[in-house]
């Protein structure tokens, strides 16, 4: 569904990322892992448009992605959150997630068609569907699930989670793994999750890629990976628990 | 019939029938005034379409200037009537907005940077209509040409007030139209996700350069309509009145004093403004030329820092305020 060949990003003479290749089936949930600053949310921007990869093809339902616009990248059916929730705050919740309805398809129905998929997919993630509640309600926990919210109202057959949630205790993980699970069940969406630390992901995912410095160093099923020795020593010391 | 309904119908009736109350030897000028209000409210509300999601222009005179000297040359050289005027007129005043709005768009100049664009863009025009003098007259500006005696219709030039009093008034109106159908939309929506964050705005599909050249065109569009109004009601077109940095700050200022996120505010502003002007004119007659703009410089300084929501939108605020716990018994 979506494969990215020799993707390199390079911010002045620091390469963010080197020659980075792997695929995403379709229906899979693959975790995206590494640790900080290997380049895992720089991979999500070239993807998603918001960056120009220095080099590389990224090709997502047999069409080139690389030097498409973010909003084009959204119409055609692949959406992203951001690890730092970027809420629109002058919009009430309802309208964050009906904006995204209304324009992240082609083919823009009516205005209140779009209000009504927004309510549905925020009763999906577990938010107030109140029009008037403002974004001041949610706290960090709540922010997230508004950034899901509003990617998946775009209606993406990819999504692209850059959750990274160290900071949320273990019961939120557990929610959120529960909810991208969920996501892919019902709604039928391919997931690429990025998040460092291991232990939350292998739960949930299907198959792992590991980044380190911008290159790719590992990639396989969670156990093989938490084995190789190239991916322990990247985490130099950090313990990889499973459970 | 809620009640704010009833109170605007009342205002209507009675800005409908205005021109006929007695007013002693005031008429004329009370018509006056009122006229000025009328269009330049109308441009007030045009500018904020664009000022409210972070779009600020000091430039809105460019599309002014452009706006009313394309229908007053065009009548003067080629008798082509205003009515048909004011098309080319608006045409000419979005593909203006275009060539600028474009550029700031694709190469992300947004915020102060455009305010500075706008701003040079609104004195380029103001010293081409100076330096094309020629056509336009120069600084000295152009007087419309009187039409035939019969011909007051095509040339949109009436010596009776009355007749600017309810074309403005129908003006207004259609500006307080256009900005409701703006605020109520989906494309509000959009244009507040853009003004907050770009790259989060495009994101979930929306775009960006699209939208903002659009605001931006209807924006100039109804600035040109606006500024051919004004050139039609006082027959005479003049650089300094109709582009450049003054008057383009006078439509800001008018329009930050009121509040520029509520439908009346910019003509709270703008009445004000001309109240104010008007007074200082009375008081103190010619001798303080520059006062008036002296004080709404102060005006907007304590404004912006004080009730950056300006006076109409911070009175509309206090008032939902207090009827949201009346409305929930406790
Ligand atoms: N716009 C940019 N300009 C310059 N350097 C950047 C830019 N964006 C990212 N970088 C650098 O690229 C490297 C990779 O960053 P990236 O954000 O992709 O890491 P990450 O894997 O997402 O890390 P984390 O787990 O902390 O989220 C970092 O060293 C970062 O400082
Ligand atoms: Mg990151």
């Amino acid at each position: 569904m979506l494969t990215v060949t020799g993707l390199t990003k390079r911010f002045g003479g620091f390469t963010a990322l080197n020659d980075v290749s792997f695929e995403v089936g379709e229906g899979e949930i693959l975790g995206l892992i590494g640790p900080n600053g290997s380049g895992k949310t720089t991979a999500f921007n070239c993807i998603s448009g918001a960056l120009a990869p220095t080099a590389g093809s990224i090709r997502f339902l047999g069409k080139e992605l690389a030097g498409v616009t973010p909003d084009v990248v959204c119409h055609r059916g692949l959406a992203r959150t951001f690890q730092i929730p970027r809420p629109f705050r002058k919009l009430s919740i309802l309208e964050n997630v009906a904006v995204a309805a209304h324009y992240g398809t082609d083919r823009a129905g009516s205005e209140a068609s779009a209000r009504v998929r927004a309510t549905k997919i925020l009763e999906m993630v577990g938010l107030p569907a109140d029009p008037a509640a403002p974004t001041t309600l949610l706290g960090a926990g709540g922010l997230k699930k508004l950034e899901l919210a509003r990617a998946l109202a775009t209606g993406p057959r990819l999504l692209l989670a850059d959750e990274s949630l160290g900071g949320l205790d273990p019961a939120e993980m557990a929610t959120a793994a529960d909810m991208l699970r969920r996501v892919r069940g019902e709604l039928g969406v391919t997931i690429v999750w990025v998040e460092h630390i291991m232990a939350t992901l292998t739960r949930v995912v299907d198959r792992v890629v590991v980044l380190d410095h911008g290159e790719k160093i590992a990639e396989g099923r969670p156990l093989d990976v938490a084995a190789d020795p190239r991916v322990i020593e990247a985490y130099l010391g950090e313990p990889i628990v499973l459970t | 019939m809620s009640p704010g309904r009833l109170l605007a119908l009342a205002v209507l009736v009675a800005l409908a029938a205005a021109p006929f109350v007695p007013m002693g030897g005031m008429r004329q000028y009370v018509l006056h005034v009122v006229i000025q209000i009328f269009i330049w409210s109308f441009i007030g509300q045009a500018w904020s379409l664009m000022g409210r999601f972070g779009l600020v222009s000091l430039g809105h005179g460019a599309f002014l200037g452009v706006g009313a000297y394309t229908t007053t040359l065009l009548w003067n050289f080629y008798g082509l009537t205003p009515w048909l005027g004011v098309v080319a007129a608006v045409l000419l005043a979005m593909l203006l907005a275009f060539v600028v709005a474009y550029p700031c768009s694709r190469f992300g100049i947004t915020g102060h940077y455009f305010a500075l664009v706008t701003l040079a863009v609104g004195e380029v025009i103001r010293l081409l209509l100076i330096a094309e003098r020629d056509w336009t007259g120069g600084s000295l500006g152009v007087t419309l040409r009187a039409p035939g005696s019969d011909a007051s219709l095509l040339a949109i030039q009436y010596a009776d007030k009355r007749v600017f009093y309810y074309g403005g008034l129908a003006l207004w109106l259609a500006g307080l139209w256009v900005w409701a159908r703006v605020d109520r939309s989906m494309a509000r929506s959009a244009m507040e996700a853009i003004g907050e964050d770009e790259t989060a705005a495009a994101s979930v599909g929306i775009h960006v350069t699209r939208f903002k050249l659009g605001i931006t065109m209807l924006s100039a569009g109804l600035t040109a309509i606006g500024g051919v109004a004004y050139a039609q009601y006082i027959a005479y077109v003049n650089p300094e009145t109709l582009a450049g940095i003054g008057v383009s700050l006078r439509i800001v200022f008018a329009v930050v004093l009121g509040g520029m996120y509520v439908l009346l505010g910019p003509t709270v502003g703008t009445a004000l403004t001309i109240a104010l002007s008007e007074y200082l004119r009375v008081v103190f007659g010619v001798k303080f030329i520059g006062m008036a703009e002296t004080i709404y410089g102060l005006l907007l300084v304590i404004f912006i820092i004080f009730l950056p929501a300006g006076i109409y939108g911070s009175v509309a605020a206090l008032l939902r305020r207090r009827r949201v716990p009346a409305a929930a018994p406790a």
